[in-house]
């Protein structure tokens, strides 16, 4: 296929030139920028003819690259310090990224439990040791992933070390606050020990005033021999902003991975999983929820790759939609030759709420091993009348009733939150939804 | 759960290595020159005594298909095709005009005999009766076979060789011709239909079947009318480095009602052929149209070495009220499948289905599945797709199930299983699950223990096990569509149907 030239290939270019001096990481690192970004210019921004992209056309809806934010000044610090604590968390660690800038003012960074290590991105690279083999190199086939690799200016890289169990759970928080609209781009990663346990939560949001912002963040994730990670994602960036997020997790024998992606926020917003299982007996559970409004755009799209055998993973998607949103959610298992045993399970569901909303489903299997049992549902459909009027014949209104229903419906896909505390946050994350709507 | 060794018995039966076709009829033959240009196609066009009009149609989509690229998106493997390396027309010679059947070249008589297709109406009117099937009247728990006609039309490289039972169905108002004549004879239905439900433009394949189709079937049933026979076609591709390019046109006029089978199969050689044909289906109000394929072309050897590729473009247009098109397929042959029978819901209250059995064994490799495009009101569609790969094949079910914005009331139901035999092959599943009307409900599932838990419980709190209650939904689902098939498939067929669905992976 021939790649059409577009402005934003330019837009990108110049992007990357004028960052490049402030781009942290010498030789070795600024070699594989260069290369990553060769590869993103390449491709140029995925669009419908490329079948992983096919539902979220990058060409039609992001239309412009926009320039590396400035580093935070004091304002935006301040404006980041109000937004924080907005979205504070009871008894978490803190890690605040301010423009793709790691902040430790803002952060939590006291009293770390011993065997927990975490930096900024910015030393790592800048010690050139993000070439170390703890932390291999991306895959750089997707163009976003490229583009990330090559512009990321900062994030967060934790390692939790063998036997440890984390206390308290550890938050990320992104926050934009430039008020000039401007490319964020992150970098963060997890590496969790042998036997080792841990929580994680990732909270997107922007300060007053930040709008048009376009995101980019990349989550590499290691869990070693039966360690355990449960993550938590927060989706609740500016209504108008753009958000692209991958992430890379890698799963060795035993290890456990419980995640649960929930999106309210963000105009245009993709986030990709990309789990291999390289260890027996590891197991997965991915949920996700879309609650969107609104002219929103939000698309899920997870690969999950059993390349060993006795693994198992587990996906529930929900998405609800209203007004003119569209959801994607594209699920793909693959079941390498020799991957006996495997237990995969997918369910997708979508709720559409109004007439003009759309949701695309594309839960897809590719099995190369005859001893598995692997299985996905897809369904789409509108509230149950019949359920609806039971509510109402009880003397509840119409959007109360709605409610009430919506709620068991992303509950399914909530439940499997273990943390209490995190489940109740992300079940208020629903019910604030509701209310905004009603 | 691996999969029951009956199953894979059965598989074996029909590995690739046991193909019974494979035979050549040494027959003298003309052909067009090597090689696709604007000539070629005045050349078939002249062959065929076309219209001014109809040459056109085929330049105009030949120009087109000098712009387009080959598809490469489907999961299919093969080197790239040299299509100037082809004939794009062969054609058993003729000495004379034909004036019955006996004056058919006596090989090519004998080579529908060895196929068990009866090309004689008085073999016809023997009935076709499976080898192995009971005379009726029998206890023995097999249903008693029952004696019917069935008019073919028996297309053998580019042009169609006989037609029984025309003047029967022409009785009864149906017209059943090799579309080289309709186009002759009835120019007003063929520009009316030719190219309105896969415009020449479609995709690749079509444009170029568009430009050189030779031969194929063409069906009109008018208003009212139940076609009072089975009709058929019967495919063979047997001279060398020859592309088929077949085209067939049935068009159900308001209350009309038709079944039609086709069936195809070519020799046993080392090179590739191409086989690239389109079918358009047109029904129109509370017409119905029943389109069965068994296909059984040569799959390749046990290396992967020769079989068909089978590029097809398949579409049924529901366009009037209440219409309804029902696609069923056994797919057992060919070195590559890449098909998908689709239904255009256009008419309010229409209504499309799609049935497909597809076995891969050896190197052979499967791309298929439907697309449902649910366009009108309260429209509704089913799909059920079985997929089994053995060997070192790859099967994979493509679907794409969409409604649009003003779709209010459509349904869609899809369930597909596959099932692997041995850890050599693959089966994968790409369903594309598209809602745009909030009224729309849509249910996609691939695990066997979810079709329909309230009848899986009522059978099974009758004393059926699971796993026959299983067996007895998915029969219910497709035996009536399969009874279609002609006595022997779909004895094959049913038995096919009923392996156990033990290890289905979904």
């Amino acid at each position: 296929m021939t790649v059409v030239a577009t402005k934003t290939d330019g837009q990108a270019a110049s992007a990357f030139q004028a960052a490049r001096s402030r781009l942290p990481g010498a030789a070795a690192v600024a070699e594989q920028r260069q290369a990553a970004f060769d590869n993103y210019t390449r491709q140029g921004l995925p669009h419908r003819r490329v079948e992983d992209w096919k539902y979220t056309d990058l060409r039609v809806l992001m239309r412009e690259v926009l320039p590396l934010a400035a580093a935070p000044d004091h304002a935006h610090l301040a404006r980041a310090a109000d937004a924080l604590q907005l979205h504070a968390i009871d008894g978490v660690r803190r890690l605040v990224l301010v423009d793709g800038v790691f902040v430790a003012d803002l952060s939590d960074l006291a009293e770390l439990e011993p065997g927990l290590s975490i930096r900024p991105l910015r030393e790592v690279l800048e010690a050139g040791e993000a070439l170390d083999d703890r932390w291999p190199a991306p895959d750089t086939a997707d163009a976003m992933v490229a583009f990330n690799a090559a512009l990321m200016t900062d994030g967060v890289v934790i390692e939790v070390g063998a036997d440890i169990t984390l206390q308290r759970p550890l938050q990320i928080v992104h926050v934009a606050a430039a008020t000039e609209p401007a490319s964020i781009v992150t970098r963060s990663l997890l590496r969790v020990g042998q036997n080792a346990t841990a929580t994680l939560v990732e909270s997107f949001v922007a300060a007053d005033g930040s709008t048009r912002y376009q995101l980019h963040d990349a989550l590499h994730v290691t869990i070693a021999e039966g360690g355990r990670l449960d993550h938590l994602r927060l989706n609740e960036d500016a209504i108008d902003a753009f958000h692209i997020a991958s992430l890379f997790a890698s799963l060795h024998g035993q290890a456990r991975y419980n995640a649960c992606a929930l999106t309210t926020g963000g105009g245009v917003s993709r986030y990709q999983g990309f789990v291999r299982f390289n260890g027996d007996g590891a197991e997965v559970t991915a949920n996700g929820v879309n609650l969107l409004n609104g002219t929103q755009h939000a698309d899920t799209t997870l690969f999950l790759d059993h390349a060993v055998p006795h693994c198992v993973s587990r996906e529930v998607f929900r998405a609800v939609l209203d007004g003119r949103a569209h959801s994607v959610f594209q699920g793909r298992i693959m079941v390498r030759p020799h991957a006996q045993k495997t237990d995969a399970k997918m369910m997708t569901r979508a709720l559409l709420l109004s007439d003009e909303a759309e949701a695309d489903n594309k839960p897809e299997l590719e099995i190369f091993a005859d001893d598995v049992t692997c299985g996905h549902g897809a369904t789409t459909g509108a509230l149950d009348d019949t359920l609806l009027f039971y509510l109402r014949a009880r003397g509840l209104p119409e959007k109360e009733a709605q409610a009430l229903l919506i709620q068991a419906f992303i509950g399914e896909a909530i439940e499997s939150i273990v943390d209490d505390q995190l489940r109740a946050l992300a079940i208020a994350v629903g019910e604030r939804w509701l209310e905004a709507r009603a | 759960m691996p999969a029951e060794q009956e199953t894979v018995e059965r598989v074996r039966r029909i590995d690739v290595d046991q193909y019974r076709y494979g035979f050549e009829t040494d027959i003298e033959s003309e052909k067009a020159p090597k090689g696709l240009s604007e000539d070629t196609i005045r050349f078939i066009s002249g062959k065929k005594n076309e219209p001014a009009w109809m040459l056109e149609w085929r330049l105009e989509a030949y120009r087109r298909w000098l712009t387009m690229s080959e598809p490469t998106w489907a999961r299919v493997d093969y080197p790239k095709i040299d299509y100037q390396d082809l004939y794009y027309y062969a054609a058993p010679k003729q000495k004379k005009q034909l004036s019955s059947i006996d004056e058919i070249d006596p090989e090519i008589l004998k080579t529908y005999e060895k196929l068990g297709i009866p090309l004689r109406e008085v073999a016809v009117l023997e009935g076709v009766v499976a080898p192995g099937a009971k005379p009726a009247g029998e206890d023995d728990g097999e249903p008693p076979v029952e004696q019917r006609k069935v008019a073919v039309d028996a297309v053998f490289d580019s042009v169609s060789v006989a037609t029984t039972f025309k003047e029967e169905l022409k009785k009864a108002g149906v017209i059943f011709m090799p579309i080289s004549e309709a186009i002759r004879e009835h120019p007003e239905l063929v520009q009316k239909y030719l190219g309105s439900v896969v415009p020449t433009t479609d995709n690749f394949f079509a444009t170029l079947n568009s430009a050189v189709f030779s031969d194929g079937s063409f069906v009109y049933v008018p208003p009212g009318v139940r076609c009072p026979m089975e009709l058929s076609t019967y495919f063979r591709i047997n001279e060398r480095n020859t592309g088929q390019f077949e085209r067939t046109l049935i068009i159900a006029d308001k209350g009309a009602y038709v079944s039609y089978l086709e069936g195809c199969t070519a020799p046993q050689r080392d090179e590739n052929q191409l086989h690239a044909a389109v079918v358009e289906l047109v029904a129109l109000d509370d017409a119905e149209i029943k389109y069965s394929t068994v296909q059984n072309w040569y799959p390749g050897n046990a290396e992967g070495k020769g079989g068909i590729y089978n590029f097809v473009t398949k579409r049924g247009d529901c366009r009037g009220r209440g219409s309804k098109i029902s696609w069923t397929q056994v797919e057992t042959g060919s070195a590559i499948t890449w098909k998908y029978p689709s239904c255009i819901l256009r008419g309010d209250e229409s209504r499309g289905e799609f049935y497909s059995i597809a076995i891969s064994n050896g190197y052979q490799q499967v791309d298929s599945g439907t697309k449902m495009i649910h366009l009108g009101k309260n429209t509704s569609s089913r799909i059920i797709s079985k997929g089994i790969s053995a060997g070192k094949s790859q099967n994979t079910y493509r679907g794409l199930v969409t409604a649009h914005r003003k779709a209010a009331g459509a349904r869609n139901f899809t369930a597909c299983d596959s099932l692997l035999i041995g850890d050599q092959c693959g089966a994968h599943t790409v369903p594309y699950v598209e809602a745009k009307n909030s009224s729309a409900v849509f249910e996609h599932e691939a695990t066997t223990s979810k079709i329909s838990e309230d009848v899986l419980f009522y059978c099974v709190q009758r004393g059926l096990s699971q796993e026959e209650a299983v067996g007895l939904v998915v029969n219910g689902f497709v035996k009536d569509v399969l009874q279609q098939l002609p006595m022997e498939f779909a004895v094959e067929a049913q038995k096919l149907i009923s392996i156990s669905l033990e290890g289905s992976v979904g």
